[in-house]
C-alpha cells in the first residue's frame, strides 16, 4: 500500500470516528432533562430522610445545572464591573447558596411526576424543553420550561426553569438587583446576604 | 370593605398622579412599556407589603388552612363557582380585546355551567370539551390597547398591581363593567345583598391562598428580599397572561442570557 493511499485511508476512518463519537456523545437535551428528572424523582420517592434527599438532590444539581451561568445571569448588569477577585468570591458563595436553596425547595415534593413533551432549539447556545407536572387529586397541571444551554451538545446543561411562564431565573435577578440597588450598588452587601443565607 | 375600596382608589390616584409628575416617562400610562416596571413608592410599598404580610399571618393564612380541611368535593365545588363567576368579567374582556370566539365560548361555558353544572358548582363544559377557561380583566384589555403598566404598586389587602391594573379593576368595577358587582353591590335587587359580592370575593382570595399555602412557604423560606420576589412574579405573570401566548416564554429576554460571559 502507498503511503499516499495508507494516508488517504487513515483519514477517512479518523474521519468516520470522530463524526461517530460526536453524534454518540451529544445527548439529545430532551434525553437529558427527562435524565435529571427521573433522577430527582427517584431520590424523592427513597426513604431518605430529608437531609440525606438534600445532599442526593445536590450531587445531581452539581452535574446537571450551570450554576455558574446562572450566578452571572443573576448578577445582571452588575457582573461587568467586578474585579476578578470580587467574580472569585461572589462565584464561591453563589454555588454554596444555589445549592441550599435549590435542594430545599425541591426537598418538599415528595413524588413529582412531570412527562417531557417537546425540544425547541432557540439557538446554538439554547433549547427550550418543555414538560408538564401532571395533576393531582389537589393540584392543576403546570407547564415546565427548562432552558437548555447546549454550547456543548456533549455536555447540556440546565440554566433556567420556567413555571406557568415565570423565570426562576428572573426571579432571582431582580432579587439579587434589589439587594444590591438598597445597598448603593455594593456587590459586598449582596455576598453578605448570600452568606447569612447559608448560615441560616 | 368599603373603606377598603377609598384607600386602594386613593393609593392609585396618587401613583396616577405621580406616575405623570414624578417619571421620566418611561412607565408612562399613555405608551407601551416594554422594559423594567418602576417601582414608584417602593418604600411605601414595602410598607404595605409587611401590612398584607402581617395580615395574611393573621387572617387569610390561617382560613386558607382551614378552607384546606374541608372535602375536596366541597372545595373543588367553590373553586367551579368562583371561576364561573369569573366569565362575568372575562366575557366582556373578551369583547373588547377583539376575541368574539372566545366570547362566545366562554358565554356557552357560563351558560352550561349554570344550568347543568347547579349554578357552577359542577364544570360539565370542560368534560363536554370545552377549552381550558383563560381568564381576563380589564387590566389585560387596557394593555391589549396599548397602555403602559405605570408603577407598579401594592396595594392594601389585595397585594401585587400596577397602575393600570389598578385603574382597569377599579374602573371595571365601579363603571359598570363587572355584572356580579351590578346585580349585588351597585343595584339593590331583592335576589342578591352586597354581601353575596363581597364574601365571594374574599373566597377567591382565600381559595387561592389555600391553593398556594407551600409555594408562599417555599418561596418565603428562600427569599432573601421576599419582596423583590413576589413583585417579579406578579410581573412576569402578568406579562405572561396579556401575551396569551405560551411562547412568549422562551424569547421574550433572550438579550439577556445572550450577554452572559460565562469565562
Amino acid at each position: 500500500m502507498s503511503l499516499k493511499k495508507f494516508l488517504f485511508k487513515f483519514s477517512l476512518i479518523l474521519i468516520v470516528f470522530f463524526a461517530f463519537t460526536e453524534k454518540s456523545f451529544s445527548l439529545e437535551p430532551k434525553d437529558f432533562v427527562q435524565s435529571v428528572v427521573d433522577q430527582a424523582s427517584s431520590v424523592l420517592t427513597t426513604n431518605f430522610t430529608k437531609e440525606q434527599k438534600i445532599e442526593k438532590l445536590k450531587s445531581i444539581a452539581k452535574a446537571a445545572v450551570d450554576i455558574r451561568g446562572i450566578g452571572y445571569y443573576s448578577l445582571g448588569s452588575h457582573r461587568k464591573g467586578l474585579s476578578d477577585d470580587e467574580k472569585k468570591k461572589y462565584l464561591d458563595i453563589f454555588e454554596k447558596y444555589f445549592l441550599k436553596s435549590f435542594s430545599s425547595r425541591l426537598a418538599e415534593y415528595t413524588d413529582p411526576k412531570i412527562s417531557v413533551d417537546s425540544q425547541r432549539k432557540l439557538n446554538e447556545k439554547y433549547t427550550m424543553v418543555s414538560s408538564s407536572l401532571l395533576a393531582t387529586k389537589d393540584k392543576p397541571e403546570v407547564k415546565i420550561d427548562w432552558r437548555i444551554v447546549t454550547k456543548d451538545p456533549s455536555k447540556p446543561l440546565i440554566i433556567d426553569v420556567v413555571i406557568e411562564g415565570v423565570s426562576l431565573a428572573k426571579v432571582q435577578k431582580e432579587e439579587f438587583n434589589s439587594i444590591i440597588q438598597s445597598n448603593d450598588g455594593e456587590i459586598s452587601a449582596l455576598i453578605a446576604s448570600l452568606k447569612e443565607f447559608i448560615n441560616k | 370593605m368599603k373603606k377598603i375600596l377609598i384607600i386602594t382608589t386613593t393609593v392609585i390616584l396618587l401613583a396616577i398622579s405621580n406616575v405623570s409628575a414624578g417619571t421620566d416617562g418611561e412607565n408612562s400610562l399613555s405608551k407601551k412599556n416594554s422594559g423594567q416596571t418602576k417601582d414608584c413608592f417602593e418604600k411605601v410599598n414595602r410598607g404595605i407589603f409587611a401590612f398584607n404580610q402581617t395580615l395574611d399571618g393573621a387572617i387569610f393564612e390561617p382560613l386558607a388552612k382551614g378552607y384546606r380541611k374541608l372535602p375536596m368535593p366541597i372545595r373543588r365545588g367553590t373553586s367551579n363557582v368562583l371561576a364561573n363567576l369569573s366569565n362575568l368579567i372575562t366575557v366582556p374582556n373578551n369583547l373588547m380585546q377583539g376575541e368574539i370566539k372566545k366570547a362566545g365560548e366562554n358565554t356557552l361555558r357560563f351558560v352550561v355551567n349554570t344550568t347543568l353544572g347547579i349554578l357552577g358548582i359542577f364544570d360539565p363544559a370542560s368534560g363536554l370539551g370545552f377549552a381550558e377557561l383563560e381568564r381576563e380583566d380589564y387590566g389585560q384589555t387596557l394593555a391589549k390597547w396599548g397602555v403602559g403598566e405605570g408603577c407598579y404598586l401594592v396595594l392594601p389587602v389585595l397585594g401585587p398591581s400596577t397602575a393600570r391594573d389598578a385603574i382597569g379593576m377599579l374602573s371595571g368595577t365601579m363603571g359598570g363593567g363587572d355584572p356580579w358587582y351590578n346585580i349585588t353591590v351597585k343595584n339593590d335587587t331583592q335576589y342578591f345583598s352586597d354581601f353575596d359580592y363581597y364574601s365571594s370575593r374574599a373566597t377567591t382570595g382565600i381559595d387561592f391562598r389555600a391553593k398556594n399555602i407551600e409555594s408562599f412557604e417555599n418561596l418565603e423560606q428562600n427569599s432573601m428580599d421576599f419582596y423583590a420576589s413576589v413583585k417579579s412574579l406578579y410581573l412576569q405573570d402578568r406579562k405572561q397572561k396579556i401575551s396569551n401566548s405560551k411562547k412568549v416564554i422562551d424569547t421574550m429576554d433572550d438579550g439577556d442570557w445572550e450577554e452572559i460571559e460565562t469565562n
